[in-house]
């Protein structure tokens, strides 16, 4: 414990260190829906993210891009972006999810092919190329195939060559629902989280899944906090 | 002073402004030439309130476009909307369209879907002043500005 305490004093120098994630009782809802559970005695907290800040460190030298937040819409996160002088898509994917899958069936209708169109077009309909970066946050693990795989076809469509992409997975491979955390952008390196709620993602994410996944994509580059959390960051 | 709890939207900044009230349905073209509350439905065309506050009341239903100086919104807008000052977007407000504005405030808990544009503020040349009749060799207008634009 104390070498441990001593192993993170030395890794984070005088950073201070995430709270612990609280773990919501384990719970598997019957045909693996949704049960999302209040984050008790969650806090919000900052940390520096090496994912924020490689992806804003490419757009640093160039105004007017157009960058897709796929979080709900936020001062911090829309402030900061058009302090930069882009212009910010915001698009909260998961309240469309929320809304079109029945929260019993969360993953059990996401087979079905019409209702994921209907997703994907309310929420990913752009013409080729239009973004110069992607926001993702964490969206993609409450995703099951094929509405993952179709998501991530359509984000590699509406990029731009050579634009990035930076989302988040849970790394705890033992979870069985992991903290929903509202993302907001501190500055170009520091990200707030807030947690939310308790979910059960879909699968879950390792590396050998991650580099499938975005297999049509140039590069993909891992960053792992201490948090559980692998920031993902791939260009297109 | 009434003690009577009221659900209307009815705040001091808009006393004196034109409103539409919650029962209204208008379809068609709003054009305002003084601050103006809606708190009823708005279908189709633009509002526009060019120099002055637009505030979409609680019950505001918008599906148009609308521009103006100043736009609040606490209920429904679909459209795309362009404030040359600022667009404050409050909690429980929805808003479905592209922005164009100079400052955005927007509280969590809003809902917003579409895209921001901030737009510069605009870099205000002084008028050039009629030149006086002089022998002396005409100076561009810019060169003449300083302290004319008062």
């Amino acid at each position: 414990m104390i070498g441990e305490r001593l192993k993170a004093w030395f890794r984070g120098g005088s950073q201070p260190s995430p709270p612990p994630v609280p773990q919501a009782p384990v719970s598997r809802p019957a045909g693996g829906a949704v049960r999302p559970r209040a984050a008790q005695n969650a806090t919000a907290y900052s940390r520096r993210s090496p994912g924020l800040e490689q992806f804003f460190y490419i757009l640093r030298d160039t105004a007017g891009l157009s960058i897709l937040d796929l979080s709900a819409a936020s001062q911090a996160n829309i402030s900061f972006i058009t302090g930069l002088g882009h212009r910010i898509y915001a698009e909260d994917i998961m309240d469309a999810l929320d809304s079109t899958y029945p929260p019993e069936r969360f993953f059990e209708a996401q087979q079905d092919g019409a209702l994921n169109r209907q997703i994907l077009d309310q929420c990913l309909n752009f013409p080729a190329g239009h973004f110069d970066g992607a926001l993702v946050w964490d969206c993609l693990q409450y995703m099951k195939p094929p509405l993952l795989e179709e998501a991530v076809e359509r984000l590699h469509f509406i990029l731009r060559p050579n634009a990035y992409l930076l989302a988040f997975f849970s790394s705890d491979e033992r979870a069985v629902t992991v903290p929903r955390y509202v993302y907001r952008i501190a500055d170009a390196r520091t990200i707030l989280l807030a947690p939310q709620q308790h979910r059960q993602p879909s699968q879950h994410f390792n590396s050998r899944h991650l580099e499938r996944l975005f297999g049509r994509f140039q590069q993909v580059k891992f960053f792992l906090a201490r948090d559980n959390l692998r920031e993902v960051l791939v260009k297109r | 002073m009434s003690t009577t709890p009221s659900r209307s939207y009815e705040p001091d900044s808009y006393r004196g402004s034109a409103v539409i009230g919650k029962s209204v349905v208008i379809k068609g073209q709003i054009l305002s030439r003084e601050d103006l509350l809606i708190d009823g439905e708005v279908e189709g065309g633009t509002i526009e309130s060019q120099e002055h506050k637009l505030t979409i009341g609680p019950n505001g239903r918008v599906h148009a476009n609308v521009k103006a100086r100043e736009i609040v919104v606490l209920g429904t807008v679909n459209g795309n909307v362009e404030a040359t000052d600022k667009i404050d977007i409050r909690k429980d407000a929805r808003l479905v369209g592209d922005i164009k504005t100079a400052r955005i405030v927007i509280e969590d808990g809003a809902y917003f879907k579409g895209s921001i544009d901030i737009l510069k503020p605009e870099v205000r040349t002084a008028p050039a002043r009629p030149a006086a009749p002089t022998a002396e060799p005409a100076v561009p207008a810019s060169a003449t500005a300083p302290g004319a634009a008062k």
